[in-house]
């Protein structure tokens, strides 16, 4: 099996700096995390996938059992590491990443030297007095939501690159990836990632761990963070003035600021 | 136009570029890159009954949306446009202040500064209640569709299965293997095949292809399978099975088909092979040696065209390491050009040997394989061999 090619595996920055694995959440690709690749490539070796399914990984590979749980996805991770022979990853999760991140880690923790958790939600469905900020029919409105955007999906989602005419090779990539997602495959993703609870998980977690939030996540607000960082036994909590669940995008010298800092200590 | 109807029209416009953007006939909205609502038309702000003090610089766009348009916008749209400055005919509802809700499609660009940094997100907004109450139609029906897509493949394939042996019986000292080539998951296919056993040491078999596919074809299939089991049950000469089921074709249906039917027996050096041909492709013989031949029986007619049909037979023998190979014609009347198809020599040909039953079956797929979608029609493949001498399994 060539996992760099299944999971489109690109390797960029310091190689004498630690291995920095990002795994991106649902909805795009590795592209997300553009803005923050620049400051972490100086002082990290920085290793960026797609998930099997998501941007420009194989689709064939991809199947309903393996990636209709997180698990599957943490499998993927963890083939990466083998096959790279990443050793004392930093393991960076955005959004359901940072649960596929927990798992991986949970699975192989010798593997791991540090996990950092972006916007993390162990569980978007209230429970009892758990609040994760969603009810089982605010889970089905959003597949739903899916649905109907999945109508006019070619149309709607081809890219239109207005900012970079002089940089064509950077238009050609992102005409063929991005947030395009086959729908079914998309289904199964929207599923697997807001129907899981890995709030068992989180206590078993051993790696040195980083939670990172934003001030206003509509989609992770502050109390999960905090529930996570709770959770996980000697973990960071760093809360960025930020707003939005995509720090990375929105606020991205402040969000690779607090990852350089818990990685290198600057 | 002349000076004074300019003036005219001029008077009925009032046009300003405010009244314009206020009334126009679809909503405005302008955000700061996180969403923050920054300006906001009098058209939206009426659509959603909400007054603008009550949303300027106090919510963000994605507050109006619904719980599921909430973090779709947050997953997919913010970020397409963070990354590509501008993104159109997203589809989500916004929330109403009375508690309703607006099926809306969205167009939305990035204001860049002069530096080139962004600044504000515009977003048009437009009214899409009965757009979307036709997409729920067609969502309605292409899932309805692909249930029932599922339905027919689920029948097709349960059908298939009752037409096939479930398992091949063994036949002592001779190597069997057979394949089925579905050319299409949601119809059965009118090729068919068969071994079992008659007298003891003597197995009948057959493999043939009726015209045509569905489940018309699928009826036939099943009657010619039956006719040829009850017809061989006396271990009459292959030929009289094929006349009996020519006979009952004829009085039954306009249906045809074509039709190798055989009895195979093994012996002390081997096994003798007797087949009748009704209008079918020759086997392929593969001797132990490697050589290669068509196993023709020219002359043999079609069954269920005419009411007295001649059929053709002969007998080969199979020494060890012969392998005899039956197949229908999906497999040589693959396109393998824009003009040109497979053939029955290039089978030939193209089969190396020596082989076994196995060996020419994985051979043959393989070739299915390699034609891909030039592969038309169903296919069945049938394959014999006598297992060459120091074998495991010894010829009884």
């Amino acid at each position: 099996m060539d996992v760099s090619r299944r999971n489109n595996v690109v390797v960029t920055g310091n190689p004498e700096g630690p291995a920095v694995l990002l795994a991106h959440g649902f909805g795009c690709d590795q592209n997300l995390w553009r803005r923050i690749v620049p400051d972490l490539a100086q002082h990290c070796r920085v290793v960026l996938f797609d998930h099997t399914g998501s941007g420009r990984s194989d689709l064939s590979a991809w199947s309903a059992e393996r990636h209709g749980t997180l698990d599957g996805y943490a499998d993927d991770v963890l083939d990466i590491c083998r096959e790279l022979e990443l050793r004392d990853v930093v393991l960076v999760g955005h959004s359901v990443s940072s649960m596929i991140a927990v798992l991986a880690a949970n699975r192989e923790p010798e593997r791991f030297a540090q996990l950092v958790l972006l916007t993390p939600s162990p569980c978007y469905v209230d429970d009892g007095d758990y609040r994760g900020g969603f009810s089982r029919a605010d889970i089905d409105e959003l597949l739903a939501a899916l649905e109907s955007n999945y109508l006019g999906w070619s149309a709607a989602m081809a890219p239109v690159i207005v900012d970079n005419p002089d940089q064509p090779e950077l238009a050609e990539e992102l005409k063929n990836s991005f947030c395009r997602t086959d729908p079914a495959i998309a289904r199964v993703f929207a599923r697997a990632t807001f129907l899981s609870d890995n709030r068992e998980d989180l206590r078993k977690v051993t790696v040195p761990t980083l939670v990172i939030q934003c001030a206003v996540d509509a989609i992770a607000p502050p109390e999960v963070g905090q529930f996570t960082h709770d959770q996980i036994a000697g973990s960071k909590l760093v809360t960025l003035n930020a707003i939005g669940h995509c720090p990375q995008l929105s606020a991205p010298e402040s969000t690779a600021e607090a990852i350089l800092e818990f990685v290198v200590g600057r | 136009m002349t000076g004074p109807e300019c003036v005219t029209f001029a008077a009925l416009l009032e046009d300003s570029a405010e009244d314009l953007y206020d009334n126009a006939p679809c909503g405005y909205v302008s955000t700061l890159l996180d969403g923050t609502i920054a300006k906001v038309n009098a058209t939206l702000l009426r659509w959603l009954g909400h007054d603008r003090d009550d949303l300027v610089g106090r919510r963000r766009f994605p507050d109006l949306l619904t719980v599921g348009g909430r973090v779709y916008y947050e997953t997919h749209v913010l970020p397409l446009l963070h990354m590509q400055g501008e993104l159109g005919g997203v589809a989500l509802e916004m929330k109403i202040a009375d508690g309703t809700r607006l099926p809306v499609l969205l167009t939305s660009v990035v204001k860049k500064g002069p530096g080139g940094q962004a600044q504000l997100i515009r977003t048009t907004v437009f009214d899409a209640r009965d757009r979307r109450a036709y997409e729920q139609e067609l969502l309605r029906a292409s899932q309805q569709a692909e249930l029932e897509r599922d339905r027919a493949q689920q029948l097709a394939r349960t059908l298939q299965q009752t037409l096939l042996p479930p398992a091949l019986p063994e036949v002592p000292g001779v190597e069997v293997e057979a394949y089925y080539h579905p050319a299409s998951l949601d119809q059965v296919g009118g090729d068919f095949y068969d071994l079992f056993p008659l007298t003891a040491g003597t197995w009948g078999f057959f493999l043939g292809d009726v015209s045509g596919k569905g489940a018309d074809a699928a009826v036939v299939t099943s009657l010619v399978r039956y006719t040829l089991r009850s017809g061989a049950i006396d271990d009459p000469e292959p030929a009289d099975v094929l006349r009996h089921l020519n006979a009952v074709l004829n009085h039954t249906n306009p249906r045809l088909c074509t039709v190798i039917y055989g009895r195979i027996r093994p012996d002390g050096t081997g096994a003798t092979v007797t087949l009748a041909c009704g209008g079918h492709p020759p086997p392929v013989l593969i001797r132990a040696d490697g050589t290669r031949e068509l196993v023709r029986m020219p002359g043999g007619q079609l069954v269920g065209v005419l009411p007295v049909a001649r059929f053709t037979t002969t007998t080969v023998h199979l020494g060890p390491g012969d392998t005899l190979l039956l197949y229908t014609d999906g497999l040589t009347e693959a396109r393998i050009g824009a003009d040109i198809r497979y053939s029955e020599e290039e089978l030939r040909d193209d089969l190396s040997g020596p082989a076994t039953a196995r060996s020419v079956i994985a051979a043959a797929t393989g070739l299915l394989a390699s034609f891909g979608a030039g592969v038309e029609d169903d296919t069945a493949l049938l394959a014999f061999s006598v297992q060459p001498p120091g074998a495991t399994s010894p010829v009884s």
